[in-house]
């Protein structure tokens, strides 16, 4: 009696099971079929496209078109390819993640473990840039990158990046930090560590999680920013997103679909990579930062 | 001049006192033990020694100086917390050096400092573990060690046992107690378990909403205490709280209750000066603890003043090594701690010892003691 009730359920289990399993495959496969459609049709010459199937696999596979939209495609009026603007966006993203990563950690560790009056009310307010749409501070910030002469550069966009990840970074370290006992910290001061030897050696060893789940967030922001880039950046700080933009959006000539391909796809890469290399650490920074604080 | 000195302290956040003159000597080698229920002020008081709280009125001095202002690093303390508070990233060996490394102590005494300690607390073999691969009470062990090795003039403990299992605590309780008459270091120690409190210490302050309510040995505090809190807070199963009536009884004086039966008894006083005399005909609360009521066997016969009190046994409790047994005594439930092989049965009719000695007597009013 109790065998075949438990034989009844392992078997409304494996019903369950598999019935989940196939919604998430078919979800999987959805989202994936763009993707699929964009690698296969990077890698086809011009005519296959334009004489028909978008869904057909390549007869002749071609490499050329990477090659273009890298190197020689026509980007605005110059014909230099993605390359330039690719290496712009490098330039841009990795201080501009690294600056506010470090100063969202700093934030998180003051307003968690040495704690003032109106610290939360602060913390409300920092919230704020989370929530504020891009195109409400176009102008202000303009004005201030003006001010500054930083106007059409890349240290300008990398401030104005800056100033807009810190809302987020703060808001993930403060939480991450909320959770981590104060206790530590009373202990290394009478230990004798100050402010920053505190930080340095006690609460930075232990951010791991935190941190990458700030750089992969960070990153994936900035790196895909597009209104920033096109509103900021003189011709010469272009990021990759406005120049794709200008590649698709090229009004001489022939439209080379296999090279907008290509080209989207090398746009999207550096954020694919971030994802696979620090994804299972996202997903765990994620629940640790928020199930407790 | 003791060694610490907490004269006449006092803690306010905004306009709410939450620490009344506090004045407290401790002697070099002392065993303080603060205890309270939750919310008393005993930990705040112990952050203010360690300096992690600000001193709002009064002094803190250790070792002849004023520290009020002095930084916990330089107060020259070491401080065990109730979650240990090690380290995660780093080994049980750079926990317990990171305070000298902070302090410039050179590495080759930080080391040989490390090893006395760790041999002294046989953790030897941990050193190179980190935290989070510890048992509890090896993590407790480690937390001691590094507060050890700092070689510090005072020791604060917060609570370091109550995160431990039943039976890691009492050994653990006895561990540090041996640690204590070996090294002969002075300890401020926190805690909420009375029996803690009675344990180890050589001195217990009671505290109670932000005041010391009794300074006292273990003994003091426990056969003579100063008021109705600190009579029931110590011991377990506390203190009986008999409402009471003082009269004359053949000269002498006595206290009137009642038994299950609403007769009226009475329990003749062994002290009976002014205090007691001044209450004369007025109602008082007896107080009287569970070991003080016997069966004529299990009495102290060393007492002077032992009374025959005949009552209906209402329940009886055995523990064991104990028999708690429970009769009503003017109208409230009142324990008894009998020997194991006492005879009492529930319902049935008893004729209970009391040891009027170890009686004391509390006004209901002010709840303070009236026969000391």
């Amino acid at each position: 009696m109790a065998i075949a009730t438990q034989d009844t359920a392992v078997r409304t289990g494996r019903i369950t099971r598999t019935f989940i399993y196939v919604v998430l495959i078919f979800f999987a496969l959805f989202y994936l079929l763009p993707f699929f459609i964009m690698v296969i049709n990077s890698v086809k010459p011009l005519s296959e496209i334009t004489s028909g199937n978008m869904l057909a696999l390549p007869q002749d596979p071609t490499f050329a078109p990477w090659a273009s939209a890298w190197s020689t495609a026509q980007i605005g009026v110059e014909a230099t390819g993605l390359k330039p603007y690719f290496l712009n966006s490098i330039l841009m993203v990795v201080p501009a993640v690294a600056i506010s990563t470090a100063l969202g950690a700093l934030n998180g560790y003051i307003l968690t473990k040495w704690r003032f009056r109106g610290d939360t009310i602060l913390f409300g307010l920092m919230l704020f840039s989370c929530f504020i749409p891009f195109q409400i501070v176009l102008i202000p910030m303009a004005r201030i990158l003006g001010e500054l002469g930083l106007s059409g550069s890349l240290p300008g966009l990398i401030l104005v990046h800056v100033v807009y990840g810190i809302g987020f970074s703060t808001l993930y370290f403060r939480n991450y930090y909320a959770a981590f006992p104060t206790e530590l910290v009373k202990s290394a001061m009478i230990d004798g560590a100050g402010f920053f030897r505190i930080f340095w050696r006690i609460m930075l060893p232990v951010s791991g999680p935190i941190a990458v789940v700030c750089i992969i967030w960070q990153f994936t922001n900035i790196w895909n920013d597009f209104l920033f880039g096109v509103s900021f950046a003189g011709l010469s700080a272009q990021p990759m997103t406005v120049a794709l933009n200008n590649l698709v959006q090229s009004s001489t000539g022939v439209k080379e679909y296999n090279v907008h391909f290509a080209g989207a796809i090398l746009a999207a890469l550096p954020t694919l990579f971030v994802y696979i290399v620090a994804g299972r650490y996202f997903v765990r920074g994620l629940m640790a930062g928020s199930v407790k604080g | 001049m003791s060694f610490l000195d907490i004269d006449n302290v006092t803690k306010s956040y905004g306009n709410v006192e939450v620490l009344h003159r506090v004045d407290i000597d401790v002697q070099e080698g002392e065993f303080l033990v603060l205890v309270g229920p939750s919310g008393c002020g005993k930990s705040t008081l112990l952050n203010m020694i360690a300096g992690l709280e600000n001193i709002t009125g009064g002094n803190i001095s250790i070792n002849g100086r004023v520290v009020n202002d002095v930084h916990p690093s330089k107060r020259n303390i070491a401080m065990v917390f109730q979650s240990y508070a090690l380290y995660p990233n780093m080994t049980v060996g750079q926990n317990m050096t990171f305070g000298m490394e902070m302090h410039g102590i050179p590495k080759p005494e930080r080391d040989r400092k490390l090893a006395d300690v760790a041999k002294l607390l046989q953790i030897e073999n941990l050193l190179d573990r980190k935290p989070g691969q510890l048992s509890g009470g090896q993590r407790q062990r480690v937390a001691m060690g590094r507060a050890l090795v700092r070689d510090p003039d005072v020791f604060l403990f917060d609570e370091p046992l109550s995160n431990l299992d039943a039976k890691l605590r009492v050994d653990m309780r006895t561990e540090i107690k041996k640690l204590h008459q070996k090294l002969g270091t002075t300890i401020v120690y926190v805690t909420h378990d009375q029996i803690e409190a009675l344990t180890l210490s050589t001195r217990i302050a009671v505290m109670n909403k932000g005041y010391v309510q009794q300074l006292g040995t273990a003994k003091e505090v426990y056969d003579d205490p100063a008021n109705m809190f600190v009579a029931s807070f110590m011991g377990s199963p506390s203190m009986n709280l008999i409402p009471a009536k003082i009269v004359e009884d053949n000269g002498a004086l006595a206290a009137e209750i009642t038994d299950a039966s609403g007769r009226p008894v009475r329990l003749r006083l062994s002290r009976d000066g002014a205090g007691v005399r001044a209450h004369l005909e007025r109602r008082v609360i007896l107080g009287i603890r569970p070991e003080a009521i016997t069966d004529a066997e299990g009495a102290d016969r060393r007492a002077s003043n032992l009374q025959v009190l005949g009552n209906d046994v209402a329940v009886t409790e055995p523990a064991g090594s104990d028999t708690f047994v429970t009769m009503t005594l003017s109208g409230k439930d009142c324990i008894a701690r009998m020997r194991a092989d006492a005879e009492a049965r529930a319902g049935a009719h008893f004729d209970f010892t009391v040891n009027m000695d170890k009686a004391v007597l509390f006004d209901p009013e002010t709840e303070e003691r009236i026969d000391r």
